[in-house]
């Protein structure tokens, strides 16, 4: 087991944003968390990166727990977050936001780490020398992932990848995402858009209001009932 | 490097070299009395100080409001040294400027590391807090170090900074910033600046990398002080209140945030500038000096926002492609 997560338990001051969050990502899995807005599927990822701290519960990354350790060691560990909104360095260059995702790798590695990218996502490399502040949002979400894959992580943690894009966008941003897989790289997508997310993923978790409330093979969850009346708008 | 940027750095330091050789010419000819000399001098101190605050707030994005307290520290020390070594020995200056730089940086680190948790104006305010306590305490320094002067003024400092000091060690200022901010290092202090969410969650740490932008900074305040001390031969606590600070800030700003060219214009020309109404003005205007200044601050941050240079540089300071 790559990723595993046990009760986990999230405030925001005085407001529990999660309650007892388990769930679990296996190697060379595509593993989706779905939900409407505020279920906490994007606190449940700040939690695991490290850019929030748990309350209770336990996070374990390769037999390893690493509930609570800072943000930047998580990267060193193999988790890369490729956040809510980008977040990019807007005003760097593109290719100064993909070296800054290879920050904890030899420096020698770093051209060969940006080739790979750029077979994933061939429209960075026409932009290198582009703040990143000037690209379009589907050009944005390449650049995030894009810095993800410079550290080389194990575990690509994606939240909301298809935020604003475009049908055609959103569908080219996936069947990157499962290339990405298919080379290895583990993937856990939180996504508002389930119908993508259930189709890309192998397993699913359904999160409302801070728990587990249902949780199987994806393809199984894409036809149950309750899914369907819920999120696929059916 | 290209062969285009190799050659524009090689130009660029043989203008340096003229230019120094030209101005040490008309000080040795006699040409430049000691009020223009010092005004030289004045003008690469303050070079060297801003780039130092660029450093902190135009790269690293941390509101420093506490410069002058740096600066003033560098001053007092590096007198101290000299002082106690006595004589005129340039290397009493080079021990007094490294300690000077160092104390200044040593002391950016210990309060660095509480206040640099807190972000834009509250920084701000934390670093003024700093910068008032320091000028108390420089006021009532005689209560210990009874050389020090307190409110009196520290005084029988021996003049040892000259063009030939101030020149080399401000191009030594531009070389090492330059460095800093297209290296590896330079990328996670902008990306600091930028995100600092998402510079933890690509693996910077981020505490730490404003803490070394903030303790390099300072210690290039530390250095300026130096030299300041050594030209002036005389310290008074209020050449460090706030208002010093936000001296530098101007510079910074009107220069252009992370732009070395920028701070570099902008430090010479604002140190002529306060000069040079002295000497246009008719002395029944005098006064007007500091209704002029601010107006022109005022057009020229309508007029151009982002700085003289506003996030570019002169050929020979940009990164290698």
């Amino acid at each position: 087991m790559l990723l595993s997560v046990n009760d986990l338990a999230v405030d925001y001051g005085a407001i529990r944003a999660l309650h007892c969050v388990s769930f679990e990502v296996n190697e060379g899995e595509i593993v989706t968390l779905v939900g409407a807005n505020g279920a906490g599927k994007s606190t449940t990822l700040r939690a695991i990166s490290g850019l929030l701290k748990p309350s209770s519960g336990e996070i374990a990354f390769e037999g390893r727990r690493i509930g609570g350790i800072a943000g930047h060691q998580v990267v060193k560990l193999g988790i890369a977050h490729v956040p809510e909104g980008r977040q990019p360095f807007a005003y760097l260059t593109v290719r100064e936001n993909l070296l800054l995702g290879a920050y904890n790798r030899p420096q020698a590695e770093s051209g060969a780490a940006m080739e790979r990218v750029f077979k994933s996502f061939p429209r960075l490399k026409e932009r290198l020398g582009q703040t990143a502040g000037t690209l379009s949002g589907g050009e944005l979400q390449m650049l995030a992932m894009g810095r993800g894959l410079m550290a080389r992580p194990k575990l690509l943690m994606l939240d909301e990848p298809s935020m604003g894009l475009s049908p055609i966008l959103v569908r080219e941003i996936f069947d990157i995402i499962r290339e990405i897989n298919r080379q290895g790289t583990a993937i856990l997508l939180v996504e508002q858009n389930a119908f993508m997310a259930l189709q890309v993923a192998q397993r699913a978790y359904v999160l409302e209001t801070g728990r587990v409330v249902l949780a199987g093979p994806a393809a199984e969850l894409l036809r149950d009932p309750k899914v369907k009346a819920a999120y696929l708008g059916e | 490097m290209s062969a285009k940027q190799g050659r524009a750095g090689v130009i660029a330091l043989l203008t340096a070299l003229v230019a120094f050789t030209a101005v040490e010419a008309l000080i040795l000819a006699g040409a430049l009395n000691l009020y223009w000399q010092q005004i030289i001098c004045l003008a690469g101190i303050v070079t060297i100080s801003a780039l130092g605050l660029n450093l902190i707030y135009g790269y690293t994005g941390q509101f420093s409001l506490g410069h002058a307290a740096f600066y003033g520290i560098g001053a007092y020390t590096a007198a101290l040294v000299t002082r106690s070594i006595g004589g005129r020995s340039p290397v009493g200056l080079l021990l007094g400027l490294a300690a000077g730089a160092l104390l200044a940086g040593l002391t950016a680190l210990l309060i660095g590391l509480p206040i640099l948790r807190l972000k834009s104006d509250y920084l701000g305010i934390a670093t003024l807090g700093f910068g008032i306590i320091v000028k108390v305490l420089l006021d009532n320094s005689d209560a210990v170090i009874p050389a020090m002067g307190g409110s009196r003024g520290m005084s029988a400092i021996p003049k040892l900074t000259s063009f030939v000091w101030v020149f080399p060690l401000a191009l030594l200022a531009v070389v090492v910033l330059r460095n800093i901010v297209y290296s590896g290092i330079g990328r996670a202090l902008k990306s600091v600046r930028e995100d600092e969410l998402a510079a933890e969650a690509v693996g910077i740490d981020s505490t730490r990398y404003k803490t070394l932008g903030f303790v390099i900074g300072c210690m290039f305040a530390g250095v300026a002080g130096g030299l300041y001390a050594h030209l002036f031969t005389f310290l008074h606590p209020s050449n460090f209140d706030f208002l010093k600070s936000i001296d530098v800030l101007l510079v910074v700003v009107l220069g252009g945030l992370g732009s070395i060219s920028g701070t570099i214009v902008a430090a010479v020309a604002w140190t002529f500038l306060l000069e040079g109404l002295r000497i246009v003005l008719p002395p029944a205007v005098q006064d007007w000096r500091w209704v002029i200044y601010p107006l022109l601050l005022i057009i020229f941050m309508l007029v151009r926002p982002g700085g003289i240079f506003a996030g570019t540089e002169f050929r020979f300071l940009r990164p290698r492609k």
